[in-house]
């Protein structure tokens, strides 16, 4: 074999490693949500058990799992779109139209991201008792806005960035307003930048759980707050766990699965100049 | 597109809570089994009582904890019945957080609850919360093993012979364990274990002036005496060990002793659940010193927040579930061994229970010598045989914790361990003003 093709066969066996790494614990909690109680804590681990629903049939009948679903569908997506709109008019000026404190304001933006979100925990929780917004979908929809806008901005501005100035005077040139020339030529050309930021703002406000479980009760509870619920100081639930866990990412990894590929086109977009 | 349907929904939501308040009582408790045969029961409530519709909101304790102290100190609102311990009654009670529950039904019978556990929901004579079940601490051990080592199990073992018993026993290679006990960090994990144990070797948390004695020699002696027994005869790894890892050992025949709760002796005998459910003793807490403090109380209970706004329909919802009729309910429907433990003499009265349960006079005694409000062989200013009831405690206790935690896994010694933890200590309840 001569040197290139160990390289290669190294390389390959250390991505699939990797890879194996990274998907153990999720193939782990799938296979635990299948076995009885007791195997799911037997040792040694058993890899080849008989089959059950057991656990999903008590998730099941324990909670309304659609309605949970309901809500992280509404507040994720919501809260996405929403930062959208308000991302890509700041993103716009900022790469195109840059002053001398652009720079600060950008990193200013990605300062509040260090603030412990628990230091904040009890002005949020006073303001949204005295407006009403505890336990409702728009309160954490606003939350989840806010939460993820300075990465949404940050990726925009990147994606923005990366567009020659010329094509948009070129449209200048041609009669085009400033909303022309953002709708018709800056958004078509940063599409797979703008997918791939809404993908990451979706899966982000997915998967928060603190803001999630302090805010809501019942009625605007999501999948987090229905997986916070089956695991217990006592006895035994790393089955029921592991079936809650499943179904509460079920829907986000289809979703990632189908739109992989705009993922990828984005996150690499520009990667090379 | 998405907004435009999220707005209207989230208004909808909002205003069709308003609506139901009448009626709908939003209720939060713990996962633990005896809760959620509790939510199981939801309909026969709801039938006894049409015009009330029960909302539940269950957690993980620890998030439950943080999530209902964030609303009843903000006034929230959120919750018209919450689920509480023992330790936090009290506390909540002087904050004029819980709704007294005075006059309640005479077919309620309140004589019937357990004394210890009614005076430590109490405030000036009145309830604050009911209790749904509760605890004591005792020990459980392995007849068989007992038998082969010819050793007899005395109607009050003591520390000093549960370590000759261990190093008996101790069979590493076959895997199994003198003896399991708590190792995890935290005010409630090894620290509800320690502080008993601290106690019956007479020492206490503080003197009467509040002044911290965590580095006192009862307190080296005693811990002293934990790190050894775990680090000769206890399993691998044991600071990683709460309640239910512990439990997971005991009942897959990896312990040869182990003493906790009393609330995991029917899980422990139901044969479904447990290898060595045909095996199985019981005995009261070991002792050293004296026998005071020796076996801890905990409850959990139901209270109203001041803050509901449907405290009538509250107030029958927790009468209900913590009432004789209630327990009867589930021994029929669930069977006599998963009945809510520990708050009702007519419970221990049964024939039916005593039946089920041979462990039954175990715990009503070790619930019955167990006295918050003296609990140490030296005088202390605090109620609390586990737990010491001040807000201050949760931070103490987990700090302590996590330092004799360290002094099990071997980083440090237990004198520095206590050292440490004393300074901590005492730091905490100078900046908290209980002394200059």
């Amino acid at each position: 074999m001569n040197p290139t093709m160990t390289k290669k066969l190294l390389l390959t066996l250390l991505a699939w490693g990797i890879a194996l790494i990274v998907f153990f614990p999720i193939f782990w909690m799938v296979l635990t949500g299948f076995k009885t109680e007791g195997e799911a804590v037997a040792t040694p681990p058993s890899l080849f058990f008989e089959p059950t629903l057991a656990g999903y049939h008590e998730v099941m009948a324990r909670a309304d799992y659609l309605k949970f679903a309901l809500n992280s569908i509404v507040i994720s997506f919501g809260s996405t779109l929403l930062a959208l709109i308000v991302a890509i008019p700041s993103a716009y000026s900022m790469a195109f139209l840059p002053t001398k404190r652009t720079r600060g304001t950008l990193l200013w933006m990605l300062s509040t991201k260090m603030l412990p979100p628990v230091g904040v925990l009890m002005p949020v929780y006073l303001l949204f008792r005295d407006m009403g917004l505890l336990d409702s979908q728009l309160g954490l929809t606003i939350v989840y806005m806010l939460m993820n806008l300075p990465i949404v901005v940050w990726m925009l501005y990147t994606f923005f960035k990366d567009i020659p100035k010329d094509i948009l005077e070129a449209g200048r040139m041609d009669g085009a307003g400033t909303l022309q020339e953002v709708l018709y030529l800056l958004l078509p050309l940063t599409l797979p930048g703008i997918a791939s930021t809404g993908l990451l703002s979706v899966i982000l406000s997915w998967n928060e759980a603190f803001w999630s479980l302090n805010l809501t009760t019942s009625d605007a509870a999501p999948l987090t707050a229905f997986i916070a619920s089956f695991s217990s100081p006592e006895g035994l639930f790393w089955a029921k766990l592991s079936a809650a866990s499943t179904l509460a990412i079920a829907p986000i990894l289809i979703f990632g699965w189908l739109t992989q590929k705009q993922m990828v086109r984005g996150l690499t977009f520009g990667a090379v100049k | 597109m998405r907004l435009t349907y999220a707005l209207p929904l989230a208004g909808a939501a909002t205003l069709a809570s308003f609506a139901a308040h009448a009626e709908t009582i939003t209720v939060a408790t713990v996962n633990n089994n005896d809760m959620i045969i509790m939510q199981g029961l939801t309909d026969e409530f709801e039938k006894a009582h049409p015009d009330i519709d029960l909302e539940w909101v269950v957690l993980e304790e620890n998030v439950l904890r943080q999530r209902l102290t964030t609303d009843i100190a903000t006034d929230g609102g959120q919750f018209d019945v919450m689920t509480i311990g023992t330790y936090e009654v009290p506390i909540w009670a002087k904050q004029d957080w819980l709704v007294e529950l005075d006059d309640l039904p005479e077919s309620y019978n309140e004589q019937d609850l357990l004394k210890p556990i009614r005076d430590g929901l109490s405030q000036d004579g009145s309830l604050y919360a009911l209790p749904f079940y509760g605890e004591s601490s005792m020990m459980y051990y392995r007849t068989d093993l007992f038998e082969q080592a010819g050793i007899e199990m005395p109607e009050q073992p003591t520390w000093e012979q549960v370590e000759d018993w261990a190093s008996q026993i101790n069979d590493p290679d076959n895997g199994v364990y003198g003896i399991c006990l708590r190792g995890k960090p935290g005010w409630g994990e090894n620290m509800a274990f320690v502080s008993t144990l601290v106690n019956t070797f007479g020492g206490r948390w503080f003197d009467e002036e509040w002044h911290p004695e965590i580095n006192s020699p009862e307190w080296k002696e005693a811990v002293g005496f934990y790190v050894d027994l775990m680090n000769n005869y206890g399993p691998p790894g044991a600071t990683s060990n709460g309640f239910n890892e512990n439990q997971a050992l005991f009942s897959s025949g990896k312990c040869g002793m182990w003493v906790d709760a009393t609330s995991a002796a029917g899980r422990l005998y139901n044969p479904d659940e447990s290898q060595v459910a045909d095996k199985l003793g019981f005995a009261p807490a070991p002792i050293a010193e004296t026998p005071k403090g020796a076996n801890w109380l905990w409850s959990w209970t139901l209270a109203i927040p001041a803050s509901s706004d449907a405290k009538d329909a509250a107030r029958t919802f927790i009468t209900w579930a913590t009432s004789q009729d209630y327990i009867e309910l589930v021994g029929e429907t669930e069977g006599w061994t998963s009945v809510p433990p520990g708050t009702r003499e007519s419970t221990y009265e049964n024939p039916k229970y005593q039946e089920a349960a041979p462990f039954a006079d175990f715990v009503l005694n070790a619930i019955q010598t167990a006295d918050p409000t003296d609990s140490t062989l030296k005088p202390s200013p605090y109620i609390g045989v586990q737990t010491v009831n001040i807000p201050e405690f949760q931070a103490v206790g987990t700090q302590v914790g996590q330092m004799i935690g360290a002094a099990l896994a071997g980083q440090q010694s237990v004198d520095a361990a206590l050292d440490q933890a004393q300074r901590s200590v005492d730091r905490t309840m100078r900046q908290a003003g209980y002394y200059d």
